[in-house]
């Protein structure tokens, strides 16, 4: 039978780490409610650019940008955005582990990969994972801002603007609710055109005042739209994982704990039980 | 009953509108647009202004948008702004004291500003005030 000091000290160990991670679920709860707010305040804008930039990419416009260009496809970007910190149950692997199952697929079929990758734990992985990585930026804060953000998507955007990238695509988790998070890889450029457009009769927009400017102006905002969402996205994914991991840690504290006094209470008992009999034993023999 | 169509006012940091209207009234980069439903589909810029939606039944909103782009479909209109207010949420006070203070940046001109900003700072309440005019004659 386990040593009674040795299993109080076991217990005190594991309320300490109880009251850790209890406290740090707190914390997750009401940063995710904040991040959830930003995120789902940012939603429409970036829902409605994507429409309209897929309608524009339907549309037979008299100039095309070269964002809207389909080219062959020799090497492919991918913006990936994870965490900067651990401790949020499944969400970074199930993320990593779908982007790398997609450029697999691509691999396979002679096709290279460039990575930009947002957040440490994508940092981390790709150093072990490998894999040729041509930005990279962590410590995003919780408000990211734009301007945080642009300098390593430029990169990207660069490398596909003189031909050194056919394809981007952004790996993220989308928010579905605090339990689920589902990891989704969206093409960035070229255009994608939404599946109601693809009818094929042709048509073009009146533009004022001018296609070109028009468009650019869009794009740009499109790409900043889109990247913006996924990062904060991110981060109201990441404080909801967190919440929800150390919500089971502590209610597995818990449980432990109260397997640890079950076994304590035995040890304690059976001591006192053999010292009755050997008392009684003891006083038989006399 | 007129005919109508979705029409939808998003900014940045949050979706302002999204319903059925008969008509939106902007302020395009080349002049004022009104758009009916079932237009041609059509892209413009959207320069700092009043927006008008005339609703199902007649009623008007006012929203001011400052600046972004506007695009028409022949069932739904989507204007992205860059930042768009309620009429009501207009502050008359805050834009006079900013249109002020624009003025005065650009009258001082040693001061070393950043002309461009300025000035569109000052469009950008002037159509403010605008909105905020249209929308007190729209009640008077």
């Amino acid at each position: 039978m386990a040593n009674a000091k040795e299993l109080r000290k076991q217990i005190g160990s594991i309320k300490n780490t109880q009251k850790i991670t209890s406290a740090m679920e707190m914390v997750a709860a009401s940063k995710m409610r904040k991040a959830q707010e930003r995120m789902a305040r940012g939603r429409p804008y970036s829902d409605q650019i994507r429409d309209v930039i897929g309608h524009v990419a339907n549309a037979s416009p008299e100039y095309r940008h070269q964002f809207m260009i389909e080219r062959e496809v020799k090497r492919i970007g991918y913006i990936v955005v994870t965490t900067d910190k651990g401790l949020c149950g499944g969400l970074n692997v199930n993320l990593l582990k779908a982007t790398v199952k997609d450029i697999k697929k691509w691999v396979e079929e002679g096709v290279e990969v460039d990575l930009c990758l947002i957040g440490n734990k994508g940092v981390q992985f790709f150093r072990n994972y490998g894999g040729n990585v041509l930005a990279a930026s962590s410590h995003i804060s919780e408000t990211p801002a734009i301007s945080d953000l642009i300098g390593s998507i430029k990169v990207m955007l660069d490398a596909f603007e003189e031909g050194r990238v056919d394809k981007i695509f952004l790996s993220n988790n989308v928010f579905v609710n605090t339990m689920t998070q589902r990891p989704t890889i969206s093409q960035l450029v070229p255009l994608d055109a939404t599946e109601e457009g693809k009818s094929g009769y042709r048509w073009d927009y009146i533009y004022e005042p001018d296609a070109r400017q028009l468009i650019e102006g869009l794009i740009t905002r499109f790409l900043e739209s889109q990247v913006y969402q996924a990062v904060v996205e991110n981060v109201a994914c990441e404080q909801a994982a967190k919440m929800i991991a150390m919500k089971s840690a502590t209610d597995n504290a818990g449980d432990l704990i109260d397997e640890l006094e079950l076994i304590m209470n035995n040890a304690r008992q059976a001591a006192i039980t053999q010292e009755l009999s050997e008392i009684v034993g003891g006083a038989a023999a006399v | 009953m007129a005919a109508t169509v979705l029409c939808s006012i998003v900014s940045a940091e949050v979706e302002i509108f999204s319903g059925q209207v008969e008509m939106v009234v902007a302020s395009g980069t080349i002049g004022e647009l009104g758009i009916l439903p079932g237009h041609t589909p059509l892209l413009s810029g959207v320069k700092p202004g009043p927006v008008r939606l005339i609703l199902e039944g007649g009623e008007e909103e006012l929203f001011f948008a400052s600046g972004g782009y506007i695009e028409v479909q022949p069932t739904s209109i989507t204007i992205l702004a860059d930042t768009a207010l309620r009429a009501d949420d207009l502050d008359e006070a805050a834009a006079l004291a900013a249109q002020n203070k624009a003025e005065q940046e650009l009258a001082d001109q040693k001061s070393d500003v950043d002309f461009a900003r300025v000035s569109s700072d000052l469009q950008e309440q002037a159509a403010m005030l605008r909105t905020i005019r249209k929308y007190r004659e729209g009640k008077a």
